[in-house]
């Protein structure tokens, strides 16, 4: 069975997102002055977790339908 | 972070074989490996500092080059290369030609990709200067040793794997910065008032930053000092098809593709985000100059006292990324490096080895003989390429002086690609000759003209004379690679109308247009044609550049 580049584009981004996200919450608030006041670790953790579980969820139904001939 | 990063690197590269088996890579990620093995330091770090110091004309490499260049690949270009299953310019250059084009061609690609890889050298070890703090010396030698650690443990074994990867975590990693930077000016409107600022400062018009087109009539009103001829001939000609035309590193990635359909499919899936990557790449530099203007010393100033504009990109991560984040973007810009480096001293070492030293020096040598000379090649190559990066110093815009190798090299060649690929009658001493010629012309050319305000030496004028002073380097790019097309041009076709054809037809079927059988697309529905993807891309692009006319 040929797997898809995808499982590890999504691996990637859902851990990295997910490890941003979290650092976003813990995180000493003083370090969002230079980003404009914005918690960009916990944003930017969100779409890249989104990004991540998107791109599992097309691997994953790729998977499920017949190879293409 | 960063550790993070590599880690899952190093995990997930083992997994190559395991992901993509065979030689059937979806087009998509065909197309995806296309522009990401272009999207290195280079891209990133070069047209950012193009963005700051040339504004939005730096956007003409996109959508007046890149687009009809890589329409043109995926059309024209790519039934030669797929069908003829050579693996790589100089081996289809004496498939076509003789041993001798081969040769030249080999030892100007390989002369070139030791200043590609110098290039993103010096633009990592800028990089570790700034976030280290060490200094120039010392971050160059961390460089060289990282990359020579890296290709010996076989960094560069899952190419294209890799580089789709990478593009997403370059896409994902600067798009905040992007986003960040606009909110902070005050949006688009925001960006070109300070750009006004930018642009009466240097003596321009106000809008000469942030119009593309509409100060194209005379060279001393905008910051490149171009008009539009040389422009859409220097660089949308000549530049930019010769480098989508023959920069192998480039083409390689559409012949990994399963099908002759899907290898033409390629650029063109290519062209679509490739359209979108000036928001990415040359907007941050226009952010750049536009904050260095509005309140004053964003970016150092150099030695010539110019802004280092080579470092836009960094300023801008280390100003807006909080730690966490900022992680994340030195990967992504770190990870470009490394296989920009790797990528180039890999090709530097097979092209020496096997089209160069087991071609012309030792033939008939052992294979673990050919190994140590590999070895010894990526030493040497990567020696080479220190020296270049020192030389990339003198540059306050690399893609100065990477569109300047690219205009001695790609210029000429792609003169005797359209010629050996549609003309039969091009002969292999013309193919040399003309070689030969426009590279000399391209020589020439720059040593007698000089970049206003720079001194004589390797910034060109270095023949004694200086005739000519172009307002910009990037001017003289131009203008070197359409003296050296036409020098090359010229003279293949005088020399091949003179000399007697070597090759036959039957050697020469599918290496000429007139002799490969016609693509034919009737059998897939309209939308997957290429020639519709083809007619999309540049539409597309042509209202791009209205928009920011």
């Amino acid at each position: 069975m040929r797997l898809d580049v995808r499982w590890a584009i999504g691996g990637m981004f859902t851990i990295l997102g997910t490890i941003l996200a979290v650092y976003g919450v813990l995180s000493n608030q003083a370090i969002y002055e230079r980003s404009l006041g914005i918690n960009v670790n916990l944003w930017w953790g969100l779409v890249l977790l989104v990004f991540g579980l998107a791109m599992l969820a097309f691997a994953y139904r790729s998977m499920r339908l017949p190879p293409p001939v | 972070m960063l550790g993070i990063g590599w880690a899952l690197r190093r995990v997930i590269k083992n997994s190559e074989d395991f992901f993509l088996s065979g030689r059937s890579i979806p087009a998509w990620i065909a197309g995806l490996a296309f522009i990401s093995a272009n999207l290195g330091a280079q891209e990133v770090i070069g047209m950012a500092a193009s963005g700051a110091k040339y504004g939005i004309m730096t956007s003409h490499f996109y959508w007046v080059g890149a687009m009809p260049a890589m329409v043109f690949v995926g059309l024209f270009m790519m039934p030669f290369y797929y069908g003829s299953r050579a693996r790589s310019v100089p081996e289809y250059l004496k498939m076509r030609f003789d041993e001798k084009t081969r040769g030249l061609n080999a030892i100007t690609f390989a002369i070139m990709t030791i200043f590609s890889s110098g290039i993103s050298m010096y633009a990592l070890a800028k990089l570790f200067e700034l976030v280290l703090g060490w200094s120039f010396h010392g971050s160059i030698v961390l460089s060289a040793v990282i990359v020579l650690v890296y290709i010996f443990l076989g960094g560069l074994t899952s190419a294209i794997y890799n580089e789709v990867l990478q593009f997403f975590l370059i896409v994902l990693g600067f798009l905040p910065l992007v986003l960040l930077g606009l909110k902070d000016v005050g949006g688009w409107h925001g960006l070109t008032s300070k750009l006004a600022t930018v642009a009466t400062n240097a003596g321009f018009e106000p809008g000469a930053w942030s119009h593309s087109w509409k100060y194209m009539d005379s060279p001393s009103h905008n910051p490149m000092g171009m008009e539009w001829f040389g422009l859409v001939m220097g660089l949308g000609f000549a530049l930019s098809f010769g480098y989508w035309c023959t920069d192998f590193l480039v083409v390689q990635r559409a012949m990994a593709a399963g099908s002759m359909t899907a290898a033409r499919r390629t650029p063109l899936i290519a062209a679509i985000p490739k359209m979108l990557m000036p928001a990415l790449v040359i907007l941050p530099g226009m952010l750049a100059i536009g904050l260095h203007a509005s309140r004053g010393g964003f970016l150092p100033i150099g030695d010539d006292g110019q802004p280092n504009y080579n470092l836009a990109i960094p300023m801008m991560l280390g100003h807006y990324l909080p730690s966490g984040l900022l992680g994340l973007g030195l990967t992504a810009l770190m990870a470009s490096f490394m296989s920009g480096m790797a990528g180039n001293v890999t090709a530097f070492n097979s092209v020496w080895t096997y089209d160069i030293y087991q071609s012309y020096i030792r033939p008939g040598q052992t294979d673990a003989h050919y190994l140590r000379v590999g070895h010894a090649a990526t030493v040497f190559g990567i020696c080479a390429s220190v020296l270049a990066a020192y030389s990339a110093t003198r540059f306050n815009n690399i893609l100065d002086m990477l569109q300047l190798v690219f205009s001695f090299v790609n210029g000429p060649l792609f003169a005797t690609f359209l010629l050996g690929m549609f003309w039969r009658r091009t002969t292999g001493h013309g193919a040399f000759y003309g070689l030969l010629t426009g590279t000399i012309t391209a020589a020439l050319h720059y040593g007698l003209t000089l970049p206003q305000g720079a001194v004589p030496g390797i910034k060109g004028g270095f023949l004694g004379a200086v005739l000519h002073t172009y307002p910009s380097e990037m001017a003289l790019n131009f203008w070197t690679a359409l003296f050296a097309w036409t020098g090359c041009f010229v003279a293949t076709l005088v020399i091949s109308l003179f000399t007697k054809r070597t090759k036959t037809d039957e050697e020469l079927r599918g290496l000429v247009h007139s002799l490969t059988p016609r693509q034919r697309d009737g059998d897939m529905p309209w939308y997957k044609r290429p020639v519709t993807l083809a007619v999309g891309i540049l539409v597309v692009s042509t209202i791009l550049n209205v928009i920011f006319w």
